[in-house]
């Protein structure tokens, strides 16, 4: 089983959520999220005070897949939150040790 | 026992008793006390509230709601009497009697008005001038030490400049010209906040980090509230219902959409974009410059010295925060202190009838009034300075002025009155 987190743009999550379902990912959790890779911050002026802010507003989704999925859900996540500009986000692939559904119990594969 | 005296005044004509009420200027100061008080609760307020960060936004509410609540108590109590009363052999300086108002009853009069109701209209003017100066100390002074020095403050530097201006003092035996306040209200607020800035020192992590307004939805809101009130600002300091009152406002009105525009047109120039806290500092500074000269000037003026006063409060606060990095944190000086100053002595050159002015007099010299206007705002400035120090050292002694740093960090809705502003 797999932890995939995506940071992406905010304005992408409608797109990003369809393309998961479209290939049966049902299920997921999104965090509204600050950060920055190469993406420069902007300017913001107050009376002639200036700030620089670096941290851009990002969404990131955490889905819980099983290892058949990964390639899948990576290629739908690219396609979906792909604007070609700088700031897309990344996606990030981790192992997951295990799963547990908490209403019924059920643990591993049958739980995501 | 009133309605006898009328009856026997409606009697006998000849007879001049106080002035007789006027039904028309009691309404209009009525409405007026109201629309002042509205600027700073909540107009006053919310603009500076949502100037700062989220973490201290009921620190500044608590601060002029507090105020206003503490001087309407004190001018009751014996400062009106300080800024109105007949001081005897000392009246060139400051008034005296009128404690807890036992001079005035029911049937007194101020010129055509209940003296009630001038004592109330005067009390919102009175509230609105150490609320100003919460700009000065936002986000690291003592809740104690703000109510502390306000009271001081109150006493020894608005009841004192109030008198010498408005209460027949040495400024108006003179000539000193400021029809609603701009030596009396804002060139003292203004000189107290630096003032204060300096000696509380800036705010942790001034100017590099940022300090953004929280919330400029509260602040527009705010700022709308104040152009309306200006309106009982100018137009009440009347004293009247009448055609003063209404030119009054209109000047105050143009001099606000002017002083706007500039300041945009500043930042757009400068900065590339236009931004609202831009426009809507540039309304106060509008409508801070026209309040001294807002019963003497004509629309032109209004025009004149609206657009004036865009410009040089723009570059003032640009000045004071990039040059001297001082903390104004509110901007109170380079808006209303730099802005009293500069329509103070406008005052002298758009009275004259060559620049459309009201004056009546032919022999009207700007040259000399303007010294006599130079005189006034220097007087002010050099006392309100001098005192707001010394009150400032005393009350370091008593309180303590600035919280650690700790707290500063924390934030002073949460450590200082156990609130929090938001919970989302």
């Amino acid at each position: 089983m797999k932890m995939i987190a995506a940071v992406i743009k905010p304005f992408k999550l409608d797109d990003v959520r369809e393309a998961l379902s479209e290939i049966g990912v049902q299920g997921m959790t999104v965090t509204e999220t600050k950060g920055f890779g190469r993406q420069k911050g902007h300017t913001e002026l107050y009376r002639g005070a200036e700030y620089v802010v670096d941290f851009l507003p990002k969404i990131k989704i955490e889905v819980a897949v099983s290892d058949d999925k990964v390639n899948d859900v990576i290629e739908a996540i690219t396609k979906s939150a792909n604007t070609g500009k700088i700031g897309d986000g990344k996606i990030f692939v981790s192992s997951l040790e295990q799963v547990v559904r908490i209403r019924t119990g059920e643990t591993g594969s049958e739980a995501l | 026992m009133s309605r006898v005296l009328l009856l026997v005044v409606a009697l006998f004509p000849g007879i001049a008793f106080a002035d007789e009420i006027n039904s028309g200027d009691t309404a209009w100061i009525l409405t007026s006390t109201a629309l002042v008080l509205f600027m700073t609760l909540p107009g006053l307020a919310l603009f500076y509230s949502g100037l700062v960060r989220a973490k201290n936004v009921l620190s500044v509410l608590m601060q002029c709601f507090a105020i206003a609540c503490l001087v309407s108590i004190l001018w009751m109590l014996g400062v009106y009497g300080l800024a109105f009363g007949d001081g005897g052999s000392l009246n060139q300086i400051i008034g005296l009697g009128n404690i807890m108002l036992s001079d005035i009853s029911l049937d007194s009069m101020s010129g055509t008005i209940p003296e009630i109701v001038f004592f109330m209209f005067q009390m919102t003017f009175a509230i609105i001038t150490p609320a100003l100066i919460v700009g000065g100390f936002a986000e690291r002074m003592k809740f104690s030490a703000v109510l502390l020095f306000s009271a001081l403050w109150l006493v020894l530097v608005y009841a004192p400049v109030c008198h010498w201006v408005w209460g027949g003092g040495w400024l108006s035996d003179m000539g000193f010209m400021d029809f609603a306040g701009g030596a009396v209200v804002h060139i003292n607020a203004g000189v107290a906040a630096i003032i204060a800035a300096i000696m509380l020192g800036n705010r942790k992590g001034f100017p590099h980090t940022p300090m953004a307004p929280h919330n400029m939805t509260l602040t527009v809101a705010g700022a709308s509230m104040l152009w309306v009130g200006w309106f009982g600002f100018n137009g009440g300091s009347a004293l009247a219902s009448d055609n003063s009152a209404g030119m009054a406002i209109a000047v105050t009105h143009i001099s606000a959409a002017a002083g706007s525009l500039a300041w945009m047109m500043c930042e757009w120039v400068k900065y590339d974009k236009p931004s609202v806290l831009g426009i809507v500092t540039g309304m106060v500074a509008g409508l801070g410059t026209i309040t001294p000269a807002s019963g003497f000037v004509g629309p032109m003026g209004g025009l004149a010295i609206g657009l004036i006063s865009g410009f040089v409060c723009f570059f003032a606060t640009q000045y004071v925060k990039r040059v001297l990095k001082i903390d104004d944190s509110l901007d109170v000086f380079p808006v209303h202190g730099v802005g009293g100053i500069l329509g103070t002595l406008l005052t002298a050159v758009f009275y004259a009838n060559s620049f459309g002015g009201l004056a009546t007099d032919e022999a009207y010299s700007i040259i000399s009034q303007l010294g006599v206007q130079a005189i006034g705002v220097v007087a002010t400035i050099v006392w309100c300075g001098v005192i707001t120090f010394g009150l400032l050292k005393l009350v370091d002694m008593i309180t303590g002025l600035r919280v650690d740093e700790d707290e500063e960090t924390e934030g002073l809705d949460l450590v200082l009155h156990n609130e929090r502003g938001y919970s989302m």
